[in-house]
């Protein structure tokens, strides 16, 4: 088990050398032109272009160049020339927001995935079924950003029930932070619902026909029993999978467009205000954040994996 | 990286198999493709669901159409001053502002700016579904917009599913160090959250373009070109079909027909080509249908930030974002473009999952998000 972690992590440790350097192609290298025209932002003068040329060795090799990308990155010297503040600095005030939403959003998708897979697995072809089904479709091709306009305009603005957008930190008023994030929890999460209620149903109907759930029937079981114990038990394995790359995912700024529409001044909408400004550096900061997230998830997931099920235990 | 759900294997004789268990019946003579579509054509939601997305597309086609004839102005035409005939009212597009004061009371009042609102038909064609804060029609904004954002959708996915294809049929024939090294990059792309590896690619790009002017090679692709969105939305997704893909080729290479082809002589373009790529060309059509809708959303969320579909296009998700600020005094401007993209994208993916149970009801296609 050792080994395998270890190798593991060094398989992990690789993998985020190569997405840091897919970085470094990503903003110096595939566009082309004149990478410090690019960073500088909008209203850059021609000694600033000239500083970022120098400062980022635009006229050395380009090895140098991913060199001292990576120094500036990773020793928290990456800065917005547009609005002169520190990346580093912005995405660590992001974290509180971009976490409380996460894993808020994540308990209610899990819970109401499962419930949603399990419902329609146990009714399948029943009129329950069905409309469990297209709710969920539904659900998975509406652009979350759309939803989340329209839910705060309904619920928010027009009638005004719940808060208007903005994050209230959790340990300044833990029931305004509950409040101010019902809305955007359950916005994020419903792509996710749809997308688990629909891979946990077609486990669950691969799994009902397996030699096993029928020789626990023919035991006597009872027939819950089965249900829960042996079925949905099973079929989870791929929802753990699924489960730790979505989380991770949101987690690294994954959630940009919910946190751009309710305004809760995560990573990601960090992210989001630098597109629109046209301002570089930190959307790098926080594509590299992301991929970090994703690729730690990742490992951890194998691990659990490994724990849960010694058959993929590589000896 | 995360361990892949085991791939059941998915070609078109499984359709044949299919096909003879349920009819019980001599279907000796008839192509695979055929027996698809004999399943398929009794799937009314699904086709239901394809003349839907067929309609959508006829009728963004048909934008220019309908500015000329019908609504009788052009995407970007402003009319912030003119009068509409709505039945038997006139309406000004937008009311103008400032200030009155009140008849009986005398107090001075604030009149707010009003744009018009949807008109349906009683306009003569005119402002069917209102106009925006410059007084454009949103009808004709909206098919306009239809027509990008279905071609970066179809574009993309298009792209998208040829490289993922021709690398899988690289790694999974050549194997080794091919393999080796497609497998690695897949990896790396699936490591980044994809919405966020699109927008870094769409803002690199947007600022000023991509230029690349090497010596055999010249791309020169100004900051407001269709394809740049349509290069970065493909990019991003190639790991999510190609992998699967390698998979099932893995196990065809170890098949019969073609070792029996390699016995014949033929060389390793017409083994992947002419016998292995006929195999895997219906998951790769699945693949497509449901990729098309994954991009349209993909394309509307990059647009909405600003990364995707430049000025001066229209696009959904440039709709969307355009109309949020004005939600509160002209919700049809958001609402109308999210209903456009939930039909076309709905559609989509009936019309896929129907396919691909025509095709092979016990495989597990599924893009991720």
């Amino acid at each position: 088990m050792l080994a395998f972690v270890i190798r593991r992590l060094i398989g992990a440790i690789a993998v985020l050398i190569g997405v840091s350097f897919i970085v470094f192609l990503i903003f110096i290298v595939v566009p082309g032109g004149d990478p410090a025209t690019r960073l500088a932002g909008k209203n850059a003068n021609d000694q600033l272009i000239a500083n970022i040329k120098h400062n980022w060795g635009f006229d050395r090799p380009f090895y140098t160049q991913y060199g001292i990308m990576m120094k500036k990155a990773f020793t928290g010297k990456l800065v917005s020339y547009t609005n002169q503040t520190n990346v580093t600095t912005q995405i660590k005030e992001g974290l509180a927001a971009t976490f409380s939403l996460s894993i808020g959003a994540a308990i209610i998708w899990m819970a109401f995935g499962i419930l949603v897979g399990v419902i329609s697995a146990v009714k399948a072809g029943r009129w329950s079924d069905r409309v469990i089904t297209i709710v969920a479709l539904i659900g998975i091709s509406m652009p979350v950003f759309w939803l989340g306009i329209l839910t705060r305009y309904f619920f928010a603005e027009k009638h005004t029930w719940f808060p208007d957008g903005e994050y209230v930190g959790l340990t300044q008023n833990p029931f305004q932070w509950f409040w101010h994030l019902l809305l955007p929890w359950l916005v994020l999460a419903v792509l996710f619902i749809g997308v688990y209620g629909r891979v946990l149903r077609g486990n669950m109907l691969d799994a009902i026909n397996e030699d096993y759930v029928r020789t626990a029937r023919a035991k006597g079981l009872d027939p819950r029993r089965v249900l829960i114990k042996h079925v949905l038990r099973n079929s989870l394995i791929p929802i753990v999978t699924l489960f730790g790359l979505d989380f991770a995912a949101v987690l690294g700024g994954g959630a940009i467009l919910t946190e751009t529409v309710f305004d809760l001044h995560g990573v990601g909408q960090y992210a989001a205000q630098s597109i629109g400004a046209f301002d570089l550096p930190p959307i790098m900061g926080v594509t590299l954040f992301g991929a970090f997230f994703i690729v730690l998830f990742s490992a951890i997931v194998d691990f659990i994996y490994a724990f849960l099920d010694p058959r993929i235990r590589p000896a | 990286m995360a361990t892949e759900p085991a791939t059941t294997e998915f070609t078109l004789d499984t359709a044949q198999l299919l096909a003879e268990e349920e009819h019980g019946r001599s279907i000796v003579g008839r192509s695979p493709w055929y027996l698809a579509w004999r399943r398929l054509r009794r799937n009314k939601v699904a086709l239901t669901a394809f003349a839907l997305f067929v309609l959508v597309v006829a009728v963004s086609a048909a934008a220019p159409l309908y500015a000329d004839h019908v609504a009788h102005t052009t995407a970007s035409a402003n009319h912030p001053t003119e009068n509409v005939k709505v039945g038997s009212k006139i309406v000004p597009v937008i009311s103008q502002g400032g200030t009155y004061t009140d008849p009986k009371t005398h107090e001075l009042r604030v009149k707010p700016v009003n744009i018009i609102g949807p008109t349906w038909w009683h306009a003569g064609g005119k402002f069917v579904l209102g106009a925006d804060e410059n007084g454009r029609d949103n009808a004709v904004r909206l098919l306009y917009g239809g027509r990008n954002s279905l071609i970066v959708g179809v574009g993309s996915a298009f792209l998208c599913t040829l490289f993922a294809v021709i690398l899988a049929l690289i790694a999974g024939y050549y194997g080794g160090v091919a393999d080796w090294v497609i497998t690695r990059f897949f990896d790396l792309i699936w490591a980044f959250p994809v919405i966020l590896l699109a927008i870094a690619l769409g803002a690199a790009l947007s600022i000023n373009g991509l230029h690349w002017n090497l010596r055999l090679f010249h791309v020169n692709l100004e900051s407001g070109s269709l394809w740049i969105p349509t290069i970065v939305i493909s990019y991003v997704l190639i790991p999510y079909i190609g992998r699967p893909l390698r998979g099932q080729i893995l196990s065809l290479r170890e098949k019969e027909f073609v070792e029996a082809a390699v016995a014949q002589g033929a060389g390793p373009l017409r083994i992947m080509f002419g016998e292995i790529l006929p195999n895997i060309a219906s998951s790769a059509l699945v693949f497509f249908t449901l990729v098309v809708a994954n991009n349209i959303l993909l394309e509307a969320a990059l647009s909405f930030l600003g990364a995707g579909i430049q000025d001066p296009n229209p696009s959904w998700g440039k709709l969307i974002s355009e109309g949020q600020d004005r939600i509160l005094t002209a919700p049809w401007l958001t609402i109308t473009p999210g209903i456009a993209i939930v039909v076309t994208v709905v559609a989509l993916n009936i019309f896929g999952d129907g396919l691909r149970d025509a095709l092979d009801p016990r495989a597990k296609v599924r893009i991720e998000h």
